[in-house]
């Protein structure tokens, strides 16, 4: 079977919420968003109500899947970084941990400069935290039912109930 | 990939329809869009050509309410189902969590039905995926047209692994939710096995 779920606790999520803060501030940018490769936000940070962020986490993914496959097919491993120019915002995108997107909506404030160079540094905190991540979701398989997902017990009725309204 | 936020209480998992080009998959994403209370959708996405033909993906969010005190939230895509699309319909299956088959009533759609299950098994195979475990549902579409293929032979022909089948009008809504409902219920029920 492919990976497991990917699993978020509360302290993960607040580590992932400072560095996304921290970056935001530093690359003086509008928004922030960490995304999941196949859609999902995971955290993100700034002017958030200025944005559908759904939308943006989705598009984003395939996007990057899109841009995946054109690496493959010239004999690249992948494009590390994506950048797109607009009259007014710009952005940035990159890969964490393998696994996740960094996105970074900028403007004039701020340069693709200052932008590239802060993602850098910042990258590596974020790989940190998902290594952190992955090794407290496997320990948490290991460990078996006593720190399981609260759905282990999930009922017939929870999932009829679901779908009664 | 199920994605379980703790911090949120959410649980996110991505349901793709696939099937052969024209069979009605972007029609059953909007059907349900438009049904739907607005509080508990997101804005739908469509990727197409010019002539309308999804040319990479139809997005879809959905809040399904609550279980445990998680909220569910589904994500669906539909994939572009004209052959020559291969590349994109791979990268959408990549993280799926359960998948709908919308196959064509139509006679002449019969054998493009069979060559899209089977690049289904073998996409998922390259994302290390297997039909036989994933959480899968069956619609039989377009059964308002005439002279359909009967019911029991395109399920003798189409169906895989016994799983859910539903006949559809997607037009409509005939069967739409019901296609949707069998299959987040056997995403959960997996969820529940972890």
């Amino acid at each position: 079977m492919p990976s497991v779920e990917l699993v978020l606790y509360q302290e993960e999520f607040q580590r992932l919420d400072q560095a996304l803060k921290k970056l935001r501030q530093e690359a003086n940018a509008r928004a922030i968003f960490l995304i999941d490769k196949t859609g999902q936000q995971i955290a993100a940070a700034g002017e958030l109500d200025q944005f559908d962020t759904t939308s943006l986490a989705s598009l984003t993914a395939g996007n990057v899947a899109a841009t995946d496959g054109l690496a493959k097919l010239i004999g690249e491993r992948e494009f590390s970084v994506l950048f797109h120019e607009g009259k007014r915002d710009h952005i940035h995108i990159s890969i964490v941990a393998k696994r996740a997107i960094l996105l970074v909506i900028f403007d004039d404030r701020s340069s693709l400069g200052l932008v590239r160079l802060r993602v850098k540094r910042s990258t590596q905190d974020l790989d940190h935290i998902f290594e952190d991540m992955q090794q407290k979701g496997e320990r948490g398989v290991a460990t078996g039912p006593a720190h399981s997902s609260p759905f282990s017990e999930i009922t017939d009725e929870d999932i009829d109930a679901l779908f009664s309204e | 990939m199920t994605f379980i936020n703790y911090a949120s209480r959410e649980i996110n998992c991505k349901i793709v329809y696939y099937g052969p080009g024209l069979g009605g998959k972007t029609t059953n994403l909007q059907y349900i869009y438009n049904k739907t209370a607005p509080e508990a959708k997101g804005k739908m996405i469509s990727l197409a050509t010019e002539a309308d033909r999804t040319l990479f993906f139809d997005f879809l969010p959905l809040d399904l309410g609550s279980i445990r005190g998680f909220t569910t939230r589904f994500h669906l895509y539909t994939v572009p189902g004209q052959v020559f699309y291969d590349a994109s319909r791979k990268l959408i299956l990549k993280g799926v969590d359960g998948v709908v088959f919308v196959a064509d009533s139509q006679p002449e759609r019969m054998e493009a039905n069979i060559e899209s299950i089977r690049n289904l098994e073998d996409n998922l195979k390259e994302h290390g995926f297997d039909l036989q475990t994933v959480p899968y549902a069956l619609q039989f579409n377009k059964r308002d047209v005439p002279d359909v293929v009967p019911v029991t032979e395109m399920y003798r022909t189409l169906n895989y692994k016994r799983e859910p089948t539903f006949e559809a009008v997607a037009t409509t809504g005939i069967g739409v939710f019901d296609t949707l409902k069998a299959v987040a219920k056997l995403i959960l029920i997996e969820l529940r096995k972890r």
